[in-house]
């Protein structure tokens, strides 16, 4: 006896699931769910590129509309991935080109794009709306070029903090006079000047343009004019916020901004002349996202600024805010979710500004809402962060970076394990968390029992032993993703907790005690893991079984060995051909 | 130490893997105490935001001197170490911000180094040393304790360190003042000192006027700049 539901029903239903787990979860009940589910997928995310290739994406997936894709480690960030170690998206593309020519949106992180693939994806994909670069490398302003005058229904184009290789700003003019369909452009990252007027035109021909980020050449004086032409304008970023101080200027900017009813979102701000500030106040309560962190302009100045901003959800901004900014934001943004504050002056022992772990604490006591942090700072102490864990409860994201390593609390010179401690054991709905300062393996103790969503984790020069890893790869349930630098972690924690990372994204290690016999030995026992080592010293066949790596990266993967690695990229144990396992090719990714 | 080592398989069969191995406790090789400038991606800011502020401070810096905008900087503590305009011009010219490609003959992955993080040949050279000839990293700043050159640039080296300037010709590094350097070099190469004979030992395709001429065009320049001001 059978009974199953007509396809066009299942596909009906399954259109309800947005998310990729619950398609994944869907597409293991049965064989017949699992066709039905790949045939109408349209939205791809890839985690890391190099768990799967796109062969394999493109056989299960035939009818895709939308892709992410994310490249390097975190790390790489922080330049611990050394140049030309991978994420190269040109082979996606080149199969995406193929197969998928109704691809309309194309997302990617930390990827090395080329301009032959910007040309490509110009070009081969006839409908293709949505671009988003995010830290990617590789391109220069030729390929942004081919964007623009190719793509006729091209929505978005978000360059975010990108290293772009600007042979000049003539690209932008390369949009066609017929072409209105710009939604968001965001060219923040760029440092050469682009047509003014060429910008002035392409903005006046996009009604539905919602997002506008310009680069920091855009004069203040000129940015009225842009404001006049699209008043519908949700999210702005300003060009550089300076500009000899005229009345006229001022006035027109004060007018340009009041006209943006609808004005949500404001960033951009370099070299903020304060005077020209209170140009931004009529719009001030309507914003639920302000970054100020650009702005070198001391804490009065922010302070009348966010004082008004009674509605803001996202605040991020330099440390100049300092403890008495803070209090402020506490009393007059109680709506406020995400707080970040940056550090002006990182590279200096002593404190610049007057921000220590008070202006946090305030924070949290009258933000109610607030779930996610990242905070630089130069003290921090155990009572502070469990007065913010008992604050708090609700916090998912906390990340917190006292600027000298492994520094105490600076009231009672103790290891911060405790407070730590009392992060994870109160907020029970963290999903992410970056720890700082003088650690012991007491408090990955309290991770491993406390942390149980904890999905990502970033230590650095913490910890005593192998013990520290131990616990928290054996008793972080839900943990994907954990990068450790600078820590005495080796190889029996990571060897006997092996299985634990088939669960996991990723892991990596770097400036730790991993040999290259474990990597060896791990590769070789576990045909699902990628064991990377990533080690630029010469002569490496030389060294002995037990000499630590410099780093290594491990990943899950159902594709076997990279093709495309550097000589400083080793993937350990496997023979030259790698190992494909069958059996994870039908899990969800 | 116990050296053998259990690979968990979760319910499965344990595999015991003996590796007879120990871990000296000595491999941990990271500077413990070194101020947290020097340590490598610490704190944890992205390189963007880094240059960005850099670029600020610098800009902020100029503007003070010469007056343009009424913004009080003086509570403001800049960066001391890069206190040099042209640097923002590096920004402006190669778009970078001052990281520039490295590429070294005969190997196929280039590097990038951060003008911006140095105010002289020297250091620079040194740098690439480090990076490229896989000097050892203690020995070269015992060297640059003693002042004495770089091998990249003192002609002893196998390789000669040459650059690509705006124009698009290869010079020798070292010949031109450093502003004018980071003026106009777009990106570096260390190349085989056999190869290089073509650059003469003043720094220029054709010796001695061509650099010569580029000096003193750089120097009007600077002058004209001045009476803008």
């Amino acid at each position: 006896m059978t009974y199953s539901f007509p396809e066009e029903v299942l596909e009906h239903v399954f259109s309800f699931l947005t998310s990729q787990n619950d398609r994944n979860a869907a597409s293991l009940v049965c064989r017949t769910w699992y066709e039905m589910e790949r045939w109408c997928r349209k939205r791809i995310f890839v985690g890391n590129c190099y768990a799967v290739n796109p062969r394999v994406l493109i056989r299960r997936f035939p009818e895709v509309k939308a892709v992410e894709l994310k490249g390097k480690p975190h790390f790489a960030d922080f330049n611990l991935v050394p140049e030309g170690w991978g994420g190269f998206v040109y082979p996606w593309i080149v199969e995406f080109a193929r197969v998928y020519p109704w691809l309309e949106e194309i997302r990617l992180k930390r990827m090395v794009v080329t301009d032959e693939c910007l040309e490509i994806v110009s070009k081969a994909f006839r409908n293709f709306k949505v671009l988003i670069l995010s830290s990617c490398e590789g391109f220069s302003t030729d390929g942004l070029a081919a964007v623009a005058a190719n793509c006729r229904n091209l929505r978005v184009l978000d360059l975010r903090e990108c290293e772009v290789e600007e042979l000049s700003g003539h690209w932008l003019s390369h949009f066609p006079d017929s072409f209105t369909s710009l939604e968001s452009l965001n060219i923040a990252c760029l440092s050469l000047e682009v047509s003014f007027s060429a910008l002035e035109r392409l903005v006046s021909r996009s009604p539905n343009l919602k997002t506008l980020r310009l680069n920091r050449t855009v004069p203040l004086e000129k940015i009225s004019k842009l404001l006049q032409r699209a008043p519908q304008l949700a999210d702005f970023g300003t060009g550089a916020y300076s500009a000899e101080i005229r009345p006229d200027v001022y006035s027109s900017l004060q007018e340009a901004f009041s006209g943006c009813k609808k004005l949500k979102s404001l960033s951009g701000f370099w070299d903020v002349v304060p005077a020209y500030l209170p140009a931004v106040f009529s719009v001030c309560s309507q914003l639920t996202y302000l970054n100020l962190s650009y702005a070198t302009t001391q804490s009065p100045d922010l302070i009348k600024v966010i004082s008004q901003c009674h509605n803001l959800q996202r605040l991020v901004v330099l440390d100049y805010i300092e403890d008495m900014g803070l209090d402020t934001v506490a009393v007059t943004c109680k709506d406020l979710r995400e707080l970040v504050v940056f550090p002006s002056d990182p590279f200096v022992a002593d404190a610049n500004v007057l921000l220590t772990e008070e202006g946090l604490v305030s924070v949290s006591q009258g933000c109610s809402k607030l779930q996610s942090v990242l905070y630089f700072c130069r003290q921090m102490s155990n009572s502070a962060l469990i007065s913010i864990s008992k604050n708090r409860p609700n916090l998912t994201c906390f990340r917190l970076c006292i600027l000298e390593p492994r520094a105490p609390d600076y009231l009672t010179f103790e290891p911060l394990d405790v407070g730590f401690g009392s992060i994870v054991e109160n907020c029970k709905e963290l999903t992410r968390l970056s720890m700082s300062g003088l650690l012991t393996d007491r408090v990955f103790e309290y991770i491993g029992k406390h942390a149980k969503k904890l999905d990502m984790l970033s230590v650095a020069f913490a910890g005593d032993s192998d013990l520290g890893l131990h616990h928290v790869l054996s008793g972080c349930e839900s943990l994907r993703k954990l990068e450790i630098r600078d820590c005495p972690f080796g190889d029996k924690a990571l060897l006997a907790n092996a299985s634990k990372l088939l669960t996991m994204r990723s892991l990596w290690m770097s400036s730790c005690f991993v040999s290259f016999g474990a990597c060896k030995l791990l590769g070789q026992k576990m045909p699902g893991l990628n064991v990377e080592v990533i080690d630029e010293r010469e002569n490496l066949n030389l060294l002995p079984e037990n000499a630590p790596v410099e780093k290594v990266y491990i990943y899950r993967t159902v594709s076997g060995q990279r093709l495309d690695m550097p000589d400083f990229v080793r993937i350990m144990g496997k023979d030259k051909n790698g190992v494909y396992n069958l059996s994870l090719c039908d899990k969800g990714l | 130490m116990d050296t053998t080592f259990r690979l968990a398989g979760g319910g499965e069969e344990e595999l015991e893997l003996g590796l007879g191995l120990g871990l000296s406790s000595g491999a941990y090789a990271s500077s413990s105490n070194a101020a947290h400038s020097q340590v490598v991606g610490w704190p944890p800011v992205k390189t963007y935001r880094m240059n960005s502020l850099l670029n600020q401070a610098k800009f902020s810096k100029n503007e003070e001197e010469t007056g343009v905008n009424g913004n009080d900087a003086s509570k403001k503590k800049k960066n001391s170490k890069h206190e040099n305009k042209n640097d923002e011009v590096v920004a402006k010219e190669t778009g970078h911000s001052g990281f520039v490609k490295v590429n070294m003959d005969g190997l196929p992955i280039g590097r990038k180094v951060d003008l911006n993080a140095h105010d002289c040949y020297e250091t620079l050279a040194l740098a690439l040393e480090t990076m490229f000839l896989k000097a050892c990293p203690t020995f070269t700043s015992i060297r640059r304790e003693k002042q004495q050159r770089s091998r990249l640039l003192d002609g002893s080296s196998e390789f000669v360190l040459t650059y690509e300037d705006k124009e698009g010709d290869w010079m020798l590094v070292g010949d031109v003042p450093w502003r004018m350097f980071l003026s106009t070099v777009k990106r570096l190469r260390i190349m085989k000192t056999s190869d290089a004979n073509g650059l003469g030992a003043s720094g220029s395709t054709i010796p001695g006027k061509e650099s010569e001429a580029k000096k003193e065009a750089f120097e009007l320049k600077d002058e004209e700049k001045h009476s803008t001001y």
